[in-house]
């Protein structure tokens, strides 16, 4: 399906019919993106969904089976060299170079850009701010905590000073600190006007940061929109959470009819509701039966349209 | 995209080399003294335990004789370790290949950068051999730094070919097939211990088509004062040739492994 925007400003990532097969299993299925200047551009999905494939056909690491591709104006991979001077990449996996030190880190990534000298120095010295890595500058490696690394992966694709950066997943494994300090660095280069495309699992990090996203599953794109438009188009406005003792039965005789759609998750049973007062009177009155009740969110959303079930 | 291509060469590849210059200086104590400890021992064991039973080979006493071997070998095995182990750490551990791709890299800025190091650390792993050699009394001067530009060669060459090696690799276990299998009989049918001449005319002939034996025919007699032979540059063609076609053959391999 299609994922364009409405208007016509300048895209970052124009990509027609995008495939990748890998022997007879296709990982990237037919995928068309287009990606606004300046905008924060979320790719969702489960494992396995083919979310850093796709990153890896826009980076020109690997090339696509078929469909047509422009990053920044150029066809990818045939102009993927002058592609690369523009763009910054924070990989799924960390690839810091473990024997040195942050600083060194930094030198030597930009050498592989030419960059030396006076403005190097002094890049590095505001990368290490922003990057909250001052004090760490002359540490090793081995030294730094995993958000300590991220943020260094982070500051290392902002040497060329890009104009749109590619972030596989640049929270995964950090705690709620770590990755609040991350959100805000990165919208911090939104105001300055990069462009951003992200992986992530965390549904509430997508909410917060992306513009537009797209859910992926098994190589194609299931739906497309912003956070917002996603949740309204796509799911009922409010969800109740209930488990307990006798719920089944309670539910199966009384709670049912306020509900449209309902989904058990392990024990927990989801509702799905438009309006959600009378079930919520309802069951203020079971005591024993336990129940949240909030908005639905992005998450319902990934759910409903790729399923509660484990993936891999 | 042209696997098959022949790569390209740019001075992109310098920045390559330097990362790996600068982990080597970080690290180079221990690198170094691992570097000549070996073939130093070998020098001095059989040079002086083998050479008195041994006497005097093809005119020279068998120390001076090993010595030029000797260094020849160790610019091999520097740079064959280089291109195996410490490369294949680069591109399958450590993913430092995959982050200069990311870059205006590219695999054949990358082979051609590792290519050049191989060369430069067998560069390194010869000249305190040199210096020992020297001290020994087993270097005649004259023409002796004419010996580092054919160490370079063969740094160049045996890198290229052990990253070809590394291209095919599925973990570190396959590197010792290729020393088992390659290196080693390579560097016994090359003239490093004995002379060539007392060999059967098949291996005589055979170690000619291989890149080793004609660089210690140059490198001896630039270290011990004896005429060079009058094909000399016709001699380093020989490692040059292999040097050219493993790297075309390394870069193709990289660009299916990496780039797929
Ligand atoms: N080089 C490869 N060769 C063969 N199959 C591959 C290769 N790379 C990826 N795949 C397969 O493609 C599918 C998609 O992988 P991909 O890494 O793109 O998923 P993902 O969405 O990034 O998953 P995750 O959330 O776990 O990172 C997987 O089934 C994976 O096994
Ligand atoms: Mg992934």
């Amino acid at each position: 399906m299609l994922c364009d925007s409405q208007m016509q400003p300048e895209r970052v990532v124009d990509a027609r019919g995008l495939t990748k097969r890998y022997g007879a299993q296709t990982v990237v299925d037919n995928v068309d993106l287009s990606i606004r200047r300046g905008e924060c551009f979320g790719l969702l999905g489960p494992n396995g969904a083919g979310k850093t494939t796709t990153l890896r056909m826009l980076m020109g690491a690997t090339p696509p089976s078929a469909g047509e591709l422009n990053v920044l104006g150029f066809p990818i991979p045939q102009q993927a060299r002058q592609m690369h001077q523009r763009l910054g990449v924070v990989p799924q996996q960390d690839n810091l170079d473990p024997d040195f030190t942050v600083m060194e880190n930094l030198v030597t990534y930009a050498s592989y850009f030419g960059l030396r000298g006076a403005a190097l120095s002094q890049r590095i010295a505001e990368l290490l701010t922003f990057a909250n890595l001052d004090a760490k500058a002359h540490a090793g490696i081995g030294a730094l905590s995993g958000g300590m690394k991220r943020r260094l992966t982070l500051a290392r694709s902002l040497i060329n000073d890009p104009d749109v950066l590619i972030l596989d997943e640049p929270t995964t494994g950090l705690d709620p600190q770590a990755r609040q300090l991350i959100w805000q660095r990165l919208r911090t280069l939104l105001a300055q006007g990069k462009s951003l495309i992200l992986t992530t699992h965390y549904m509430e990090e997508a909410e917060r940061l992306c513009d537009r996203l797209v859910i992926i599953d098994k190589g194609r794109i299931l739906v497309c929109g912003s956070p917002a438009e996603l949740v309204q188009q796509h799911i009922e406005p409010h969800v109740v959470e209930i488990h307990g003792r006798g719920m089944d039965e309670w539910f199966n005789v009384v709670g049912q009819q306020w509900v449209q759609r309902s989904e058990y998750a392990g024990e927990t049973l989801f509702c799905y509701l438009s309006d959600e007062r009378l079930l919520l009177n309802a069951l203020c009155e079971r005591p024993e039966l336990h129940f949240t009740h909030r908005r639905a969110n992005l998450e319902d959303v990934f759910l409903k349209l790729t399923g509660k079930e484990l993936r891999e | 995209m042209n696997h098959l291509a022949f790569p390209t060469v740019s001075l992109r590849c310098l920045p390559v080399w330097r990362r790996n210059l600068r982990v080597w200086r970080k690290l180079s104590g221990p690198a170094l003294i691992g570097n000549f400890g070996e073939p130093l021992l070998y020098l001095l064991a059989l040079g002086y335990g083998l050479g008195s039973f041994i006497g005097n080979v093809s005119g020279l006493p068998y120390i001076v004789f090993l010595a030029s071997g000797i260094v020849c070998t160790s610019a091999m095995n520097t740079a064959s370790f280089e291109g195996l182990y410490s490369a294949y750490t680069r591109m399958a551990i450590q993913n430092t290949w995959g982050g200069m791709l990311a870059t205006p890299l590219s695999i054949d800025d990358i082979v051609l950068g590792e290519i050049l190091w191989a060369g430069t650390k067998s560069l390194i792993s010869a000249v305190p051999i040199l210096l020992v050699a020297a001290a020994l009394g087993a270097v005649h001067d004259g023409y002796v730094l004419g010996v580092l530009p054919v160490v370079f060669i063969i740094g160049v060459c045996f890198g290229a070919m052990a990253l070809v090696v590394t291209a095919l690799a599925k973990s570190y276990d396959f590197f010792i097939y290729y020393f088992t299998l390659v290196i080693t009989p390579l560097f016994l049918v090359s003239g490093v211990f004995f002379p060539l001449s007392g060999m059967p005319d098949a291996v005589r002939i055979g170690a000619q088509l291989l890149p080793l034996a004609h660089a210690v025919d140059v490198v001896r007699p630039l270290m011990t004062g004896q005429p060079l032979p009058s094909l000399t540059l016709l001699y380093l063609l020989v490692p040059l040739l292999y040097a050219a076609g493993a790297f075309w053959l390394a870069t193709t391999l990289l660009r299916r492994r990496l780039i797929s």
